[in-house]
């Protein structure tokens, strides 16, 4: 028998292709807000204008018996043309765009030039008062850099939320 | 001259987008529509006043026009229709689109809207209406291009009605509605998204089947979506019931699709259901499950659910798989279709059945059954509401008219799905998931307009009856002879019962004081009223009601006090129901589990 009661939780990245029309968002957001599901990150842009389709990536975590149930809702609204959870369909690339300023004088300022650059985060705007760096990376990496601009003068972080892509020939379409 | 020909051609095919509306619904094959007129839906009453093919059917308040296309519906299997105008038209319809959701009911409701330029300014009877039906439809439209009007017409009757039936709003500027646009037939191609599976996976089937001939104790456990499937899917269910020996239980709102007085019937099941229903689900190793959803009404304590079965799931939502119940085999598809696979399977599989472990099994079942869950006692000067509802089925069933059943919500509403007996799908109408006070009425309405010559009662409660009593003018209207057979305990009692099992008895505001004379209320409405108080006049009562040819509202004086039985508590497990006074086995206490839910 099928195990009752689960609680084991897991992370999904969920990859969504949708008919770009008005209230698309609120639908999907509604149905989490609505179901009590959680949301982690959503990301949603046109990907095909001609179509007018745009790709939702959501960052959820629940039991799998949930996961299953939101890729199930999801996929019954009339607008959305393909679901598919990136985390079990094999190895996938997850990526968020970070900006972060960072307001210091001093040795603090050579510092974090140091760490960008070990940390491949590309300097978008200067003076002498401040830094914008711009970063990619996974979540980890983001976090991670951020705790080290903590001390340096942390100002603002703006993160775009995950997007996902499968690696290999294997694609998404709708 | 050619060239006037081709203007005459292509004039023929601009109109108003009022004029696309209509053509749209006639395309769809729409014959009522019932709704409310207003100023942001004029120009379709125009239209309306102009052709005669749709007939419109005036309600007297929207909540009752969705409840009577979903009476519509629900007795015929067609998509009902519905017409309100914007603002508090549109929100007067909130509550009847969240019962056809929950019950999974084809509709189409057209709402009127402030003209696109108006949108978002506060206008006068604006209201957000996509924003607030979101959550309580399937689907829905605010068409701002009238190019696109009569695309999204035939989108939204084909939602409404494919994969598992819903609700669809429309919401319509009334600047879309008076502009010239074009026409366009209904697509012939496949819908570029929403294309829900029919066919059963038949490697699953034949797994399923394989299960089922090893079962030793089985249940087939069938609800609303057998219904949804047509009548065609009722008689599989049938066939399939009688060919293996399985026994057969009924969800409330998959009564009707399996007859009520065959032997292999162990009737409802859930929080109102039999014993046998009951224990037989709590007891059985192999569990099908026909176009039903684990409901909490139905499953009561999960961790206790059916412990030790297989299960077996046909449903065409996947995401009703496995929501609430782990299972073993998932069959997403139509219940019909399905069932066609299974008994093909079955019949082309040469294993064979555990005949004697079913004979076993059925000897449980006939001793559970023999406890005779459902006797109650008739004595003295007061009608038991279960006699009453015997009797009224009886008499009905003298009449050998087809005989269609609403009801209200609350304890009358379970007595009916307890004692009144349904052979064939599409006869009984119940608000099921959202136990909607106020549906019965209106959906009787809808189904006596689709069933003019049979014979349509609505069972009451004195209190919900007054949540749509304004019906009774339409009722005059369109000279429909609904009748309302009135269980008046003089208490909300399901809410009374309630009070008396779980909150010491404090009858908190569930008393329903300053009733109106229901004979005088009835007549006002150019209606008959009747009143009964004496076990020995409700025969005559009932016949009466029933001979009379218009609408009537007959008041039944029952005990005020009788408790709805057997129970299964919220927050317990199937065996540990509560059984009625006359019955061994005393009321057990609700844990506090319990307590929170409803
Ligand atoms: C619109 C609405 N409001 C409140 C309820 C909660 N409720 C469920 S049953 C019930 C009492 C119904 O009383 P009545 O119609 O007299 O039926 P009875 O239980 O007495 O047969 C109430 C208030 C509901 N189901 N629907
Ligand atoms: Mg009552």
């Amino acid at each position: 028998m099928p195990e009752i009661n689960e609680t084991k939780l897991r992370n999904a990245t969920i990859a969504v292709l949708v008919d770009n029309e008005p209230g698309i968002l609120a639908r999907v957001v509604g149905l989490f807000s609505g179901r009590g599901y959680n949301i982690e990150s959503l990301t949603v842009a046109p990907v095909d204008e001609e179509r007018a389709i745009s790709r939702i990536t959501i960052v959820t975590s629940g039991t799998e018996m949930v996961i299953e149930q939101i890729k199930a809702q999801l996929d019954r609204l009339v607008p959305v043309r393909k679901v598919c959870d990136l985390s079990i369909e094999g190895p996938h690339l997850a990526r968020e765009l970070m900006l972060i300023k960072v307001v210091c004088t001093g040795e603090q300022r050579m510092e974090a030039l140091r760490l960008a650059d070990a940390f491949r985060a590309r300097v978008i705007d200067a003076t002498t008062a401040s830094f914008v760096f711009e970063m990619t990376g996974n979540g980890d990496k983001l976090e991670a850099f951020t705790a080290l601009m903590r001390p340096l003068g942390l100002a603002e972080v703006v993160r775009t939320g995950v997007i996902g892509i499968a690696r290999g020939t294997y694609s998404l379409k709708a | 001259m050619s060239a006037t020909l081709q203007t005459t051609a292509a004039a023929a095919e601009t109109m108003s987008g009022a004029e696309i509306v209509l053509r749209a619904l006639k395309e769809q094959g729409v014959e009522v529509i019932f709704g409310y007129p207003g100023g942001a839906v004029l120009p379709l009453y125009d239209a309306l006043f102009n052709q005669n093919a749709i007939r419109h059917i005036l309600v007297r308040h929207e909540q009752a026009a969705v409840h009577a296309a979903e009476g519509y519906a629900r007795s015929t299997g067609k998509v009902g229709c519905v017409l309100v105008t914007s603002g508090p038209g549109a929100t007067n319809a909130v509550t009847g689109l969240l019962d056809a959701l929950m019950d999974s009911i084809p509709l189409v409701c057209l709402t009127g809207q402030v003209p696109t330029h108006l949108i978002g300014n506060d206008a006068f009877q604006e209201a957000d209406t996509t924003g607030i039906t979101r959550p309580v439809t399937k689907h829905n439209y605010l068409v701002k291009d009238i190019k696109k009007l009569a695309g999204v017409v035939h989108e939204a009757f084909y939602v409404a009605r494919s994969g598992r039936p819903g609700p669809v709003v429309i919401d319509l500027p009334k600047d879309i509605l008076i502009g010239q646009g074009p026409y366009s037939e209904a697509p012939t191609a496949p819908h570029r998204s929403y294309r829900p599976q029919r066919e059963p996976n038949a490697e699953l089937v034949a797994q399923a089947v394989k299960l089922l001939k090893g079962a030793k104790r089985p249940i087939v456990y069938a609800g609303g979506g057998v219904v949804n499937a047509g009548p065609e899917a009722s008689a599989l269910l049938t066939e399939f019931v009688r060919l293996t020996g399985f026994p057969c239980t009924n969800t409330l709102m998959g009564l009707g699709t399996y007859p009520s007085t065959d032997k292999q019937f162990v009737g409802m099941l859930g929080m109102h259901g039999t014993y046998e229903a009951n224990l037989a689900m709590h007891g059985c190793d192999v569990m099908l499950n026909v176009g039903a959803r684990f409901d909490d009404r139905v499953t009561g304590r999960l961790n206790a659910f059916a412990p030790t079965s297989k299960k077996i799931h046909i449903d065409i939502d996947q995401s009703s798989i496995n929501k609430n119940v782990p299972v073993d085999i998932a069959l997403v598809g139509d219940a019909g279709l399905t069932l066609k696979a299974l008994l093909e399977a079955w019949k082309a599989s040469e294993q064979p059945q555990h005949t004697g472990a079913l004979a076993e099994w059925w000897t449980l079942i006939e001793e559970w059954r023999g406890k005779d869950c459902l006797r109650y006692r008739q004595e003295g000067s007061i009608i038991k509401p279960q006699h009453a509802i015997r009797r009224l089925y009886e008499l009905t069933r003298e009449t050998q008219r087809d005989t269609f059943i609403t009801t209200e919500v609350g304890q009358h509403q379970m007595w009916a799905a307890q004692y009144f007996g349904f052979e064939k799908p599409n006869r009984w109408m119940t608000s099921g998931g959202l136990g909607t006070m106020g549906y019965g009425l209106p959906a009787g309405m809808g189904v006596q307009i689709a069933h003019p010559d049979a014979l349509v009662i609505d069972i009451a409660g004195e209190a919900s009856i007054l949540m749509n009593i304004q019906e009774m003018a339409t009722l005059a209207q369109y000279r429909l002879p609904v009748k309302v057979f009135i269980l008046n305990n003089e208490y909300m009692g399901m809410v009374r019962q309630w009070q008396e099992l779980l909150h010491g008895g404090r009858y908190s505001e569930s008393y329903s004081a300053a009733l109106p004379d229901f004979v005088k209320l009835a007549e006002s409405f150019h209606a008959r009223g009747l009143r009964v108080t004496r076990p020995e006049d409700l025969d005559a009562g009932i016949r009466e009601m029933l001979a009379h040819p218009g609408p009537v509202i007959m008041d039944c004086a029952v005990a005020k006090d009788e408790n709805c039985f057997p129970m299964i508590p919220s927050g317990a497990a199937h065996n540990e129901m509560i059984l009625g006074p006359d019955q061994e086995g005393g009321v057990k206490g609700v844990t506090d589990e319990g307590k929170v839910l409803v």
